[in-house]
């Protein structure tokens, strides 16, 4: 940003305000006029701020605070289009049932999901994901057994690591074989804390 | 071949130019129509952004669409290219504020009085840029108010990056003439 000659510097009054309020109506009318290939927003949570992205065809990312948004967000621009831009709106059916789930008043998502994000085998174990039911836990190797490749149990852990739609497809629910929580994309203490709420051991 | 540049997400040219365009389109179309020319040079530079992966200087391509913008709305509106408003030029002239526009409460340690002072400060600063001669006024805002280098505003203007430079030192300094005196020349009276 250029720095104001002294006489000038007064000119830069309010401009914050102006901005904050023409960065929110931009969000907006691009996204009516379909210029917004991935919109964004970031809600809080019990386990961090969260990162949603969307695309034309849903829900396309779910990032934790620790996977750094804005590096997401370059992510994005250079997995699908750089026409990247903070549109909340688009969002809020997403926040609504995160609100929800984090309430304590949801178990199943019901989202329009883009997986463009997750191919092949990845894809294919993110979509047994969600047979894994509320409260409950399956190993990565009983993950393993439900698809087409049932002692790939490395590649599962891949592609629950890497699944770019965490919380909303449940790879939280997926434990080692001795029911040890394993690793997370938001981290270790987020899994527990997760597993935990799911259980019915913590308040929402 | 080399794979083509990638670009950053369109926010994060918003948030790094978003200011500059804003003092751009104040000094081109004025305080109130700003907004409007804003939002249209943004949402033309998303449209266009995709294909834009070659552009070496990301704030002069914006302000290259805002210019292009601020002279379709003079157009449509039919007006004077310079915004002008004349009750704080008046102020200017005769070295007094305008009514409406009083001097900032001196001493005020306020941080609302200090904001709003600022803000009165600003529209008298506004006007005397409008009342500036047209390549003065785009030479002082390209290069100082959006802090482009002489040569991109020259770019902008047409002529050479010298001749902008000048532009820019005329403007300037007849912006501190018509400050003088007003309380608002940035020195404590």
């Amino acid at each position: 940003m250029a720095r104001l000659p002294i006489e000038l510097a007064d000119l830069a009054a309010g401009e914050d305000a102006s901005l904050h309020r023409l960065r929110a109506l931009l969000g907006a009318a691009a996204g009516a006029q379909g210029l917004v290939d991935v919109a964004y927003r970031v809600v809080d949570s019990p386990v961090g701020p969260l990162l949603l992205a969307g695309t034309e065809a849903g829900l396309v990312r779910v990032a934790f605070e620790r996977e750094g948004h804005d590096d997401v967000l370059e992510f994005l621009s250079a997995a699908i289009s750089p026409r990247v831009l903070a549109e909340p709106a688009r969002l809020d059916p997403a926040a609504r049932e995160l609100d929800e789930y984090f309430a304590g008043r949801r178990q199943v998502f019901d989202l329009p999901l883009d997986f463009r994000l997750a191919t092949g085998f990845r894809r294919e174990v993110l979509a047994h994901l969600p047979e894994i039911g509320y409260g409950h836990t399956a190993s990565y190797a009983g993950v393993a057994a439900l698809t087409s490749s049932p002692r790939a149990v490395r590649a599962v852990g891949t592609a629950c690591a890497r699944n770019p739609l965490p919380l909303v497809v449940p790879c939280h629910r997926v434990v080692r074989a001795d029911g040890s929580p394993g690793g997370y994309v938001g981290g270790a203490d987020a899994k527990s804390l997760l597993l935990r709420f799911e259980a019915g051991r913590l308040r929402p | 071949m080399t794979p083509a540049p990638t670009l950053p997400p369109f926010e994060f040219v918003v948030e790094a130019h978003g200011a500059a365009v804003l003092r751009v389109c104040r000094a081109l179309v004025g305080v109130q129509d700003a907004d409007d020319v804003w939002q249209e040079t943004f949402l033309a530079a998303l449209r266009a952004y995709p294909e834009s992966a070659g552009v070496r200087n990301r704030e002069a391509w914006l302000v290259t669409i805002a210019r292009n913008k601020a002279t379709d709305h003079h157009r449509k509106a039919g007006r004077l290219p310079v915004p002008v408003d004349h009750q704080a030029v008046a102020g200017l002239d005769s070295g007094v504020p305008a009514p409406g526009v009083p001097r900032p409460a001196a001493g005020g340690d306020d941080a609302v009085v200090r904001a709003v002072a600022a803000g009165e400060t600003a529209t008298v600063l506004w006007a005397a840029i409008g009342a500036l001669p047209p390549r003065q006024r785009e030479a002082v805002v390209y290069h100082h108010l959006a802090g482009l280098p002489h040569a991109e505003a020259a770019t902008l203007m047409g002529g050479n990056a010298a001749a902008a430079r000048r532009a820019a030192a005329d403007g300037m300094r007849s912006l501190r003439a018509a400050l003088q005196g007003t309380g608002f020349d940035g020195k404590d009276v």
